[in-house]
């Protein structure tokens, strides 16, 4: 049995289908990244595994338990990460952390978890004066202090500082270690591609792709090159036993396995040409090409790595919109 | 291990009461400037009664009504905005449990009151004839009442609204609950007045800590609102 089952989940908000017919699954010691811009259906899909909101169609397992109708059962091995909020703003981490370890049987050792965390030295001040990411790692250590089997940590690095980051990224990979199943969501592809063992690519309530990271990066294997637009892309086709095709003007794609001997190929009917090379990439694309080509508004531009990377900042409409009030 | 989390809840819950200093505000402070001024300075219509006689029962009810509706309905209301209640509820601590430990927090902030005030209102000279067994039921009653308005309003408005109407509906029914100004001193106003439970339980209380059969209505009404509050705070409580 995996720790959290997935199966065709549908929630909607009236008429608004915010999830439509997601599927995955989870182990145990297995981190797994539910990634996709803002709006994608994320939050919507975790906070429905959390049992905050009920499925309108689907099925959804958490240790073999349904999390809406069996939610007490759930609540001592389960440990949630908030988008935000969710702490007394009045209440230091120290005071914070002890009670929530009142709510649990055995919980963990309060002292040693804000430590984990890395918020010794402001355990006294109250959360509302904590910087964003001294409240996302409190917020982590709350999510943990019952010792949860499965743990929903809902953008856990959104926000934090790089040394928040390190301190978020070495308890997810502890928690990993111990036989917990996390289930994390980011739209943050550098966190995703250090964090997940796998990711879930949504986009618009569905799963555009899913699958361990390299499955995910290795289904295309070619090779691109940029040069001076309008290349006699026929005559290099003849050459390289493959049919290159120009994206965007100066922007080719050569369809075949990425050995030295076509690197060599290309290289030298450039240089027949005395043409300039302007990059080249061979081999497995990254997680962000995998992304943006599946979630971005056109594959062009995708292509391009540095235009690329604006796309996540580029944010849709606040799903805070779409939340049932 | 429920009345562990119970426990340590109830301390969380009274002890960030205790430390925010706009409800130590509301319910010792300004109980205590009005008992001490309105008994003082003789500016008020109390009539044969010595004055304190009049004004320990009135000021008791407005305390029970400060922390009860005031200061529980603007700390929930501002806990459900911060996403507070949401996040207990992903924890074992459970509903009945976190509402249970607010009712006996409430219970326990009115203590200190009572303390507070009892002995202030003795220290300036009253002399209660107290069916005390009958106070407490009538106090009971209320802070039900008051916990279900307050909460009530927690549920369903925004935190800034629940904090403008709690405080603006605290300073009316100070007005007119009977806690300074008598409630027969209010002429055609007094019928309305006391349709409210401030009113029926500052009528109460100066019945059984002071002379004079309790009114009937005065129970009836306390009741009502002890039972009919609680209920629409349960139906229309949205706890995200």
């Amino acid at each position: 049995m995996p720790a959290v089952e997935v199966d065709r989940l549908v929630v909607r908000y009236g008429s608004l289908v915010a999830v439509d017919g997601i599927t995955f699954d989870a182990d145990f010691g297995e981190v797994v990244a539910l990634l996709g811009p803002n709006g994608a259906g994320k939050t919507t899909t975790v906070e429905t595994l959390e049992g905050f909101r009920r499925a309108d169609a689907g099925r959804v397992r958490i240790l073999g338990l349904d999390p809406w109708s069996d939610h007490t059962k759930l609540t001592p091995r389960v440990g949630v990460l908030l988008q935000r909020g969710g702490i007394y703003p009045i209440m230091s981490a120290e005071r914070a952390v002890r009670l929530f370890g009142a709510y649990y049987e055995d919980p963990r050792d309060p002292d040693e978890l804000i430590d984990l965390v890395g918020l010794g030295s402001v355990a006294r001040t109250p959360y509302k004066r904590l910087s964003g990411g001294e409240q996302q790692r409190l917020a982590l250590a709350l999510a943990l202090i019952g010792k949860p089997r499965v743990a929903f940590l809902d953008e856990p690095t959104a926000g934090v500082d790089p040394a928040g980051r390190i301190a978020v990224r070495d308890v997810v990979v502890a928690l990993r270690t111990g036989g917990v199943c996390v289930i994390l969501t980011s739209h943050e592809l550098d966190e995703v591609q250090r964090l997940a063992d796998r990711v879930v690519i949504v986009d618009h309530g569905r799963v555009v792709a899913a699958g361990r990271q390299g499955e995910l990066q290795g289904g295309s294997e070619e090779l691109r090159f940029a040069a001076e637009p309008g290349l006699a892309i026929g005559d290099l086709s003849a050459r390289l036993g493959a049919r290159v095709t120009e994206g965007p003007p100066g922007e080719y794609l050569v369809p075949a396995p990425p050995v030295p001997a076509l690197v060599a190929e290309l290289a030298a009917w450039l240089a027949e040409r005395d043409l300039q090379l302007g990059d080249l990439r061979a081999g497995r694309q990254r997680l962000e090409d995998v992304f943006l080509k599946l979630t971005g508004p056109g594959v062009a531009g995708a292509a391009d790595g540095s235009s690329g990377r604006t796309s996540p900042a580029s944010k849709r409409p606040s799903r805070r919109g779409r939340t049932r009030r | 291990m429920r009345l562990r989390a119970l426990r340590a809840q109830v301390a969380a819950e009274t002890r960030m009461t205790l430390e925010r200093g706009e409800t130590l505000l509301v319910t010792l402070g300004i109980p205590v400037v009005l008992l001490v001024f309105f008994t003082l300075v003789p500016v008020l219509p109390t009539g044969s009664r010595h004055r304190v006689d009049f004004l320990a029962p009135g000021v008791l009810a407005l305390a029970v009504m400060s922390t009860a509706m005031v200061s529980l309905g603007i700390a929930t209301a501002f806990e459900r905005s911060y996403g507070v209640l949401k996040r207990l509820g992903a924890t074992p601590l459970g509903r009945p449990v976190l509402l249970t430990a607010k009712i006996v927090s409430v219970v326990v902030v009115e203590i200190i009151q009572v303390v507070l005030l009892v002995g202030v209102a003795l220290a300036l000279g009253w002399r209660p004839h107290p069916s005390a067994g009958l106070a407490v039921i009538a106090v009971l009653m209320a802070t039900i009442a008051f916990a279900g308005i307050g909460l009530a309003m927690a549920g369903a408005l925004r935190a800034e609204v629940t904090l403008a109407v709690a405080n603006g509906v605290y300073v009316i029914l100070l007005l007119i609950g009977g806690v300074i100004f008598p409630l027969h001193e209010l002429g055609g106003l007094a019928s309305f007045a006391r349709l409210f439970p401030t009113a029926a339980l500052s009528d109460l209380l100066h019945t059984t800590l002071g002379s004079g059969p309790s009114a009937t209505e005065a129970w009836v009404v306390l009741a009502l609102w002890a039972v009919a509050a609680p209920v629409v705070a349960a139906l229309t409580f949205k706890w995200e």
